[in-house]
């Protein structure tokens, strides 16, 4: 059975996919929140620079030496971008802007000048290649396990065990760093290790997915998540199910499709979001025109039962308080009327009576609706308080 | 050098450079200004999409075809960016990492698709992901110097509009412009700078080119105008000179030296433009300290001479150092140097005296009632 699982190319693919969307979504729910989502942008591209140093430096390509070096990288990055910031001639994502594209641009150089060294192709960098994972292993209690998703599932292990520990720390870093600063959690300290971890996740999953799929893995989750829901545990748990379905679905498509499966991945993160930004319950475009809708109606059977006020017990009543009188003297198009009248019908403020004759049906207003437009009339309002 | 300059390779890529310096330093400034540094960052990843759906259409490398299609994906990016930042709660730069993210992940899935179906001849391709300036050809140039007249002219045409939405969006939409669609244009134009840049420069890298010669010029400059031309100017240098140094070694690439040639002129900037530059304000800040070290000594022989109700109250040396100590010896120096007091000797004493000038006390009494400017 484990011997079938770790000998199974797409288990590997997948599991890959996996810890690289789980590992970003729980880093990328804080950095979402925090208004830090493009420092991942700036760590993600900056890697590529600490790569090339760490091995000129060492010579490794992966292992615990690039882990290492991806901490100083990312530190360094936020550092510089932060330094640029603070002398106050640029805005902060200027900075950003200013600082990664040079990391990034002095990586690509190296690479360039080494490219008779070093086996690492800038293309391979930047969009990695997760179906190939499997082709480098260890042994791990005597199964080959592949480097990469060993790396990726300590990397996970450690985000997760960081989170679950600073649960309460980074909520309310994340939230109100006054208040945390105030009872003395350094949300600075808790910031930068979360950016740390961002970048030993980054180079944990450049093998995998690159440094730039890394950022829709990061971001989108979380962001997907955020549209979704108010509470911070939901959250994290929603972008978590979102990138592992991101996974799973996304390697489905690209097998089928036969194109590059950790860009089909990523792209799935991105029709997730995409479905709840139009669908979603709350937030959804779709919810918020419906919103939108009813408020409107609700305002135009409010204006109805204000002209049956004023018209009503006048002699003019039974032409004024008719559906006609409504297109006529107020201008609504008939849909509208129609749907103003069935709003405030089915809120129990007006009746309808069979007029006379062969009149047209006219418009009466129930107690509930006299007491509201009474209580809405400018004149009214003193008089009689809405209930 | 002038082998350099009379290669024809050179010579287009040299211009080509200097071309898409003009527009992105222009469309730059604008961005930088309006706060939205990195959505030229999104829109170029966005690109990748269009590039591969032109490849697809065309049924070949079709530069125009590309370029349209980047164009269009690179738009429809810093749209969408629009729209998620105003339709949900979302903070902008999440809606730039989704749409960075997703529709770079999205270019790269159609181009494995297009490289899976035509093999080796779409291999050119990755190659705009980090540009390939030699392989810039003489009809590029026109594409290019169209490209570049359509942006010039839109700034040209739309200038006082662009300059009251990037400044003041409010007062601009009180007297009734067209706010949005301005906000619009001028960041869709964003993508056209971005596509003209992915040639030489490649979808990765060109936010650097839009931002860097932006900031460098918001260093110097006074006014929009002059910040747009220096803006133009820091990115033509920055295109030429990166070219020219890729061209001169084996085995640079042009974009990121190109890059890291911008990068380097907002380094000088930040430290060297006068007024904000790091350098300057270092000096000023010095020049600050030492007027007050002095007006703190002029201000002590003042209350000497008030104290003692004698207006030529020679103050001993030894005193105003016990006082200010190291400081006293400079602060003196200038002070006298600046004619506000003189050094007198005091018989029998031999040790240094000092002494009001007119001048001296003139400054000391309009110091005490708060009114001393900078002399």
């Amino acid at each position: 059975m484990i011997d079938a699982f770790f000998a199974s190319i797409p288990a590997m693919v997948l599991s890959a996919g996996v810890l690289v969307g789980l590992s970003g979504a729980l880093l990328g729910s804080f950095l979402v929140l925090r208004g830090a989502a493009m420092l991942t942008d700036a760590i993600s591209h900056a890697i590529v620079l600490g790569i090339v140093t760490v091995w000129l430096l060492t010579g490794h390509l992966s292992g615990p030496v690039q882990l290492a070096g991806a901490v100083v990288t990312g530190l360094v990055t936020v550092a510089l971008t932060q330094a640029v910031h603070r002398t106050g001639l640029v805005r902060m994502e200027t900075a950003i802007g200013l600082i990664f594209p040079a990391m990034f641009a002095l990586g690509v150089l190296l690479i360039n000048l080494n490219a008779r060294n070093l086996h690492l192709d800038v293309d391979a960098v930047l969009l990695g290649e997760i179906a190939f994972v499997w082709i480098d292993t260890v042994q791990v209690f005597g199964q080959p396990v592949p480097v990469a998703n060993l790396a990726l599932a300590a990397v996970f292990l450690i985000n997760l065990g960081f989170v679950l520990l600073f649960w309460k720390e980074l909520k309310i870093a994340t939230f109100d760093p006054a208040l945390a600063t105030a009872l003395g959690f350094a949300p600075g300290v808790l910031f930068h290790a979360l950016l740390a971890l961002t970048s030993v996740t980054a180079v944990a999953s450049f093998e995998a997915v690159g440094a730039i799929l890394f950022i829709a893995f990061v971001i989108t989750p979380p962001a997907t998540a955020f549209l979704l829901t108010r509470v911070l545990s939901r959250m994290v748990l929603i972008a978590m199910a979102v990138a592992a379905l991101s996974c799973l679905s996304g390697y489905a498509l690209a097998v089928w499709w036969d194109v590059n499966i950790g860009a089909m991945m990523a792209v799935m993160t991105g029709v997730f979001f995409v479905g709840t930004l139009i669908a979603g319950p709350k937030d959804g475009l779709i919810a918020g025109a419906v919103r939108k809708r009813n408020e409107a109606r609700h305002i135009d059977s409010l204006t109805l039962i204000m002209h049956l006020a004023a018209h009503e017990h006048t002699a003019r009543a039974g032409d004024e308080n008719t559906r006609a009188a409504l297109t006529s003297d107020l201008g609504w198009p008939d849909a509208r009327a129609r749907a103003a009248l069935r709003s405030a019908l089915d809120g129990g403020l007006i009746l309808r009576q069979p007029g006379a004759g062969a009149g047209q049906p006219t418009l009466h207003l129930t107690d509930a609706g006299r007491a509201r437009a009474r209580a809405l009339s400018p004149t009214g309002r003193n008089a009689a308080p809405a209930k | 050098m002038g082998a350099l300059l009379s290669s024809q390779i050179v010579q287009t890529v040299v211009l080509g450079a200097a071309l898409l310096g003009l527009i992105s330093g222009a469309l730059g400034a604008f961005a930088v200004l309006r706060g939205q540094s990195l959505l030229g960052d999104a829109v170029s990843h966005a690109a990748l999409p269009g590039i591969a759906l032109g490849f697809l259409i065309a049924g070949g490398r079709d530069l125009g075809a590309i370029l349209t299609g980047a164009a269009i994906s690179g738009g429809l990016a810093a749209l969408a960016v629009m729209a998620i930042t105003a339709r949900t709660r979302l903070k902008p730069d999440a809606a730039l990492g989704v749409v960075l993210g997703v529709s770079f992940a999205l270019g790269v899935v159609l181009l494995s698709h297009v490289q899976g179906r035509s093999g080796a001849s779409s291999a050119g391709l990755s190659s705009f992901l980090f540009g390939q300036a030699a392989a810039t050809l003489r009809s590029d140039l026109w594409i290019m110097g169209t490209l570049a007249a359509i942006a010039l002219g839109i700034i040209t045409l739309l200038w006082k509009e662009a300059k009251l939405v990037s400044f003041d969006p409010d007062y601009a939409r009180a007297l009734g412009l067209p706010v949005t669609r301005v906000q619009g244009m001028l960041t869709v134009m964003v993508a056209l700078a971005i596509v003209a840049g992915l040639q030489m420069v490649g979808v990765v890298l060109m936010v650097a080119l839009l931002i860097a010669p932006a900031a460098a010029a918001r260093q110097w400059a006074r006014s929009l105008a002059g910040m747009v031309i220096l803006s133009m100017s820091f990115a033509v240098a920055s295109g030429v000179i990166g070219a020219l140094i890729s061209a001169s070694a084996r085995g640079l690439a042009t974009g990121p030296v190109i890059v890291l040639v911008a990068t380097g002129i907002v380094a000088l900037s930040m430290a060297f433009a006068p007024e904000r530059g790091l350098i300057w304000r270092a000096i000023a800040q010095r020049a600050r300290v030492r007027r007050l070290s002095s007006d703190r000594v002029l201000g002590t022989i003042h209350a000497l001479a008030r104290d003692h109700d004698n207006p030529d109250y020679p103050a001993e040396l030894g005193m105003l150092q016990a006082e200010h100590s190291s400081a006293t010896v400079p602060a003196l120096t200038s002070l006298s140097a600046r004619g506000l007091v003189r050094e007198i000797s005091h018989p029998p004493e031999t040790t240094p005296h000092w002494q009001l000038t007119e001048k001296g006390r003139a400054r000391a009494d309009a110091l005490n009632r708060g009114e001393a400017t900078d002399d």
